[in-house]
């Protein structure tokens, strides 16, 4: 077996080469999860912050199945997705098995869950904060909803990068509704599975340091644009 | 969410128009890891300008995407399995194109003594004699398949705590073997095309029983009319043609040969 340092070696060579195979599942793999990411928030950012300032009976329920699909098995998401695609599945018509917008759609269910509980925490500290304010200012839902979704947005930016962080990461259930298709469904994570069982496992975790730092890359580019983490403030 | 779902249906129609010569075919992790695909691939794409998309799985997993119409066309190397798949009306029909052989790879000092068997069952009688652990693949590829067929053979049900059901593919058990420092069989290109061999060697191999023929099934497009049968059809031509014969028999890993063309012509 080669070395670890072989390995890195290796796929610094691909990235500083600019290895167009190697550049094009980085594209693919952030296309995929940016996303998924976006689409999940847009989905469990409010969701969150409904659950949060909304009471009805079931709310603690809800709360609880949002909490637990948290861990949510991606096979067991991916299997689900499959069967739904499939040609025999009752959505195989539209034929999106094996693309890039069937591995979108079963990251977004694998990351809702966990969106929209980190979200719900979030905003529930902030609503008990803000609820005597926004109750005397008279403010209808979808306002108090918008309010605190604004004033918590970097609180949220949490639940969104670690939405993030679980979708670029996940490989069981993309590899079963992408198919890890050279030139089409590749993606990191899949070809990091690839190269395992091919014994290249130098290669491998060349491939894991390329996702390492890509992640880190996109964690730095959030926190500058969104102005947060800096040593001057808190 | 209409929104959503329009863009997808959107984007889905462009991806799919770019590349309009597009044909999905399911292969056995075998066939793949042999890297004889790398090869054909360009040469398909060159000679008849067909993108062949390709769903590596077990066999056991291809079938199964064949009978769900998710592929055009399937690969594999299980011969049972494949008439049953043709009996319930899933694929046109079955053409042999190519085989190779299974191997037993085990540790270099060789405590079963599979360097004195004579066929691949003995081999099998050996390992269960002696005791000594084995990995199975235990996915219900062609791979395992054959080797469970063997089994029987030997009048052996493999149980206990030598016998291990990896679950996995033809890479990802060879790793396990090499951790271990166990027996297993593999298909010859798999082990050639292996990096991480560790102590395994080849121990035994020339059974006509372990003879491994890949065969080429088309999915049915009467069962699933979405299917791309005349592309399948093509590629038919291609794998049977003497261009492919060339490829194929030409393909080497460390001067060694791997498959042997036997297309009807």
């Amino acid at each position: 077996m080669d070395s670890i340092g072989q390995g890195f070696w290796d796929a610094w060579g691909l990235i500083i080469s600019l290895d167009p195979d190697l550049y094009e599942i980085i594209f693919l793999s952030l296309q995929v999860t940016v996303s998924a990411v976006i689409i999940a928030s847009v989905i469990g950012l409010p969701m969150g912050a409904w659950l949060a300032v909304n009471r009805f009976w079931s709310r603690r329920y809800v709360i609880a199945v949002l909490n637990a699909l948290m861990g949510l098995p991606p096979v067991v998401v991916g299997l689900f997705v499959y069967m739904l695609l499939s040609r025999a599945g009752p959505l195989g018509g539209f034929g999106l098995l094996f693309s890039p917008s069937a591995m979108i759609i079963a990251q977004v269910i694998i990351i809702t869950p966990l969106i929209a509980s980190i979200s719900h925490q979030t905003i529930r500290d902030l609503w008990a904060e803000y609820h005597d304010l926004l109750i005397s200012m008279n403010a209808t839902r979808t306002q108090r909803i918008t309010a605190l979704l604004w004033d918590g947005k970097r609180a949220l930016l949490t639940a969104t990068l670690a939405g993030f962080g679980r979708a670029i990461g996940e490989v069981g259930a993309i590899m079963i509704v992408g198919g890890n298709i050279e030139h089409a469904t590749r993606v990191l994570t899949t070809a990091i599975a690839l190269e395992t069982g091919k014994g290249n496992f130098a290669f491998a975790m060349g491939l894991g340091l390329v996702l390492i730092v890509l992640a880190v890359i996109i964690n730095l580019l959030i926190h500058i644009i969104g102005k947060t983490e800096r040593a001057s403030t808190w | 969410m209409k929104l959503f779902w329009k863009t997808l249906i959107v984007a889905t129609v462009l991806a799919t128009a770019s590349h309009a010569e597009s044909l999905r075919m399911a292969v056995t992790t075998s066939f793949y890891n042999s890297g004889l695909s790398e090869i054909l691939l360009p040469e398909i794409r060159a000679d008849i300008g067909l993108d062949v998309e390709l769903i590596v799985v077990g066999t056991g997993q291809a079938l199964a995407l064949g009978k769900s119409g998710d592929v055009d066309a399937i690969l594999v190397h299980a011969r049972a399995a494949e008439e049953a798949f043709l009996a319930a009306g899933y694929g046109t029909h079955r053409r042999e194109i190519m085989y190779n052989d299974f191997v037993f790879v085990g540790p270099d000092d060789d405590p079963a003594n599979l360097g004195r068997a004579e066929t691949a069952v003995q081999a099998l009688q050996s390992i269960a004699r002696a005791g000594v652990v084995f990995v199975s693949r235990g996915d219900d590829s062609g791979t395992n398949k054959k080797e469970q067929s063997l089994w029987v053979e030997a009048g052996i049900e493999p149980e206990g705590v030598w016998y291990r059901a990896a679950g996995a593919g033809m890479g990802a058990t060879l790793n396990v073997a090499s951790g271990m420092n166990a027996y297993t069989v593999s298909d010859r290109a798999s082990w050639l095309n292996f990096g991480n061999k560790g102590e395994l060697v080849l121990l035994f191999a020339g059974d006509p029983a372990l003879f491994n023929q890949y065969a080429y099934i088309p999915v049915s497009p009467t069962r699933w009319p979405h299917v791309k049968s005349d592309l399948a059809m093509q590629l038919e031509n291609w794998l049977a043609s003497d261009r492919a014969k060339e490829l194929i028999n030409g393909y080497t890993l460390n001067g060694e040969p791997l498959f042997t063309f036997n297309a009807t012509q």
